[in-house]
């Protein structure tokens, strides 16, 4: 039983692909939301690599889950909630070490261009 | 400008951030204090570190659960938070924790007045989210510096439906959540510091005109009266391009303070799409009734109820109970010199007036105040049964209770030699002198020049030191003028 309602709730996160074509215009969109960068002679490949993603998940659109709630989550734990308590926080040192840049001060990223 | 707002009309959205004033983050227990060094209030599961598992902040949900009950929502018994997915770097995970599809708090309302006249502003929903960290962009040439401080403080979006139709409405509501979010203490409502932000949605359509014209958002408002001046602007520039028949596009605009105008930063090119779903990471919460009721039961009495109660059963003025409700510490100290005396209406005007005017003047919170609201009450006590004339008793009597506030009223009064003197015969002996002194005056009023009398009792004053009752040696000069000539 649990299997459909997670059915159910992959159903409604893939709709939007069920009901598209992948095409190159679906590839840059995703592409450009995941940040991804490829050559434009993968573009075939992945549009392809797609399609069979998106057939799989509608060949589970077969089976039967109207009337299924969702799944929210995969557990049965409920009301997990923490008391409003200071710690747990890193060094600044720790929490630097796997920055790409740093100066021991900031995180450092491509300068994010402004207006 | 007249001729145009009466062919269009404003429709105005706004959405409010509101940083809760809790210890610690929405889902770990990074502190969230202000202005601490960069990066040192970061845990792993602030900056998203594989592995790690965010719980959720019992605080942060009471506390968005009490501002739902001051708003009227209703509150959402089953929640689950939802994950926004985009890439940005002052966010850390790669998306936000928000609640897309339950909001914690749906519908609801605001009361607001404006020119006098009250209604209310429609709200569409409250719901709970992460801040995000900051970006400084101007330290380094090469590089833009993060500070993940921020990352993960918990905040709650307060949307309004597009129901405010001018920048008036707009500087009113806010004000309005600012007071209720500093009253029932879930937010210090500093809009300077960040912890109030908030973001307008203005479009402008011709009078009788059912649908909604393009909107623009204005971002960057960091001050109330910001909100209202950008949203001035933003009315006039719409308006004038309608008139001139240009199109408006859905934009992205920031408020420059030092011109009082907009700029544009960003054209909506194409619809975001953030691809939500169900946060995994962090199981659903179901808030029971009798959690909810207790939250409620804990509350303290709002604004409009104390307004309410002041007006009707104290028999202030309304602007005496609006003045005294500004603020919840004011008005708790009003209840507690009410809880000494009945004088109602002189407690408030003790309190709007010299209180208030000596903690602005000395820019102290009540909170610090030195006088305890039964000392105020004893003071107030003096002036009604007539022992200190007002003016004497909110000047030097305050302040010399201000400087030696073990000391009591009567004590200070007595010392100070401020006590009016009602004893006859003494008022007797100042009344002659004045009216001796002044021999063809006398002769003036008693041939009906009647407003004399104030010269008069003036001259008593001056005489007396202020320590002559006014009203006694009124009732006297006047026996003693119409009397016998």
């Amino acid at each position: 039983m649990p299997f459909l309602y997670f059915l159910e709730q992959l159903k409604e996160c893939s709709i939007i692909f069920v009901l598209m074509e992948v095409n190159s215009a679906l590839v840059d969109h995703i592409a450009h939301l995941s940040r991804l960068h490829y050559e434009e002679s993968e573009k075939t490949a992945i549009a392809a690599d797609l399609q069979k993603m998106i057939s799989f998940v509608e060949k589970l659109s077969e089976i039967e889950t109207s009337g299924v709630e969702p799944l929210q989550h995969m557990g049965n734990a409920i009301n997990v909630l923490r008391e409003d308590e200071v710690k747990g926080s890193a060094t600044r040192q720790d929490a630097l070490e796997n920055a790409p840049v740093t100066d021991g001060t900031f995180f450092k990223v491509p300068k994010v261009i402004r207006k | 400008m007249s001729i145009l707002s009466n062919k269009y009309e404003a429709v105005i959205g706004l959405e409010v951030h509101a940083q809760l004033a809790t210890k610690s983050k929405l889902f770990c227990g990074d502190s969230i204090a202000f202005g601490a060094e960069p990066n040192t209030h970061v845990s792993p599961i602030t900056l998203g570190h594989p592995g790690t598992l965010p719980k959720t902040n019992k605080k942060a949900v009471e506390y968005a659960i009490m501002m739902g009950i001051a708003c009227h929502c209703e509150i959402e018994k089953d929640n689950f938070f939802a994950r926004k997915n985009y890439f940005y770097p002052d966010l850390p995970k790669g998306y936000q924790v928000s609640q897309h599809t339950t909001p914690i708090c749906k519908g609801g309302h605001i009361a607001i007045k404006t020119d006098g006249v009250a209604r209310s502003v429609q709200l569409n929903r409250i719901h709970l989210e992460e801040d995000a960290g900051k970006s400084i962009h101007d330290i380094d040439d090469d590089y833009t510096c993060v500070d993940y401080n921020r990352a993960g403080t918990p905040l709650i979006e307060i949307v309004t439906e597009p129901d405010l139709f001018s920048a008036e409405e707009a500087y009113q509501y806010l004000t309005e959540v600012r007071r209720l979010v500093r009253w029932i203490g879930v937010c210090d409502g500093n809009m300077e510091e960040g912890s109030l932000r908030c973001d307008a949605n203005v479009s402008v359509r011709l009078k009788g005109e059912t649908k909604l014209g393009t909107k623009v958002e204005v971002k960057n408002l960091n001050s109330i009266r910001n909100v209202k001046t950008a949203i001035e602007h933003e009315i006039d520039r719409m308006t004038h391009m309608l008139e001139n028949g240009e199109t408006i596009i859905q934009q992205t605009r920031s408020f420059d303070a030092g011109s009082n105008t907009t700029f544009a930063i960003r054209d909506k090119e194409e619809a975001n799409d953030y691809r939500y779903f169900a946060e995994p990471d962090l199981p659903p919460f179901h808030l029971q009734q009798s959690f909810i009721d207790s939250i409620k039961q804990a509350l303290p009495a709002l604004p409009a109820a104390l307004m309410g109660k002041y007006e009707h059963e104290f028999g202030l003025s309304e602007y005496d109970a609006a003045q005294l409700c500004q603020e919840k510490e004011i008005a708790e100290y009003y209840a507690a010199v009410t809880a000494h005396t009945n004088h109602y209406k002189a407690a408030a005007n003790w309190i709007n007036g010299p209180v208030k005017h000596y903690l602005n003047e000395h820019k102290i919170h009540i909170s610090s105040f030195v006088l305890k609201p039964a000392q105020i009450a004893d003071l107030l006590l003096l002036v009604e049964e007539g022992k200190v004339n007002f003016s004497v008793a909110s000047v030097k009597l305050l302040h010399a209770m201000i400087a030696e506030h073990h000391k009591t009223a009567l004590q200070l009064a007595t010392a100070l030699n401020l006590l009016q003197v009602s004893d006859a015969n003494e008022l007797e002996t100042w009344v002659s002198t004045a009216l001796e002194r002044m021999p063809d005056k006398v002769k003036e009023y008693r041939k009906g020049k009647k407003g004399l009398i104030g010269l008069f009792v003036g001259e008593v004053k001056k005489l007396s030191k202020g320590k002559a009752d006014p009203k006694v040696v009124t009732s006297l000069l006047e026996e003693k003028l119409n009397g016998a000539d």
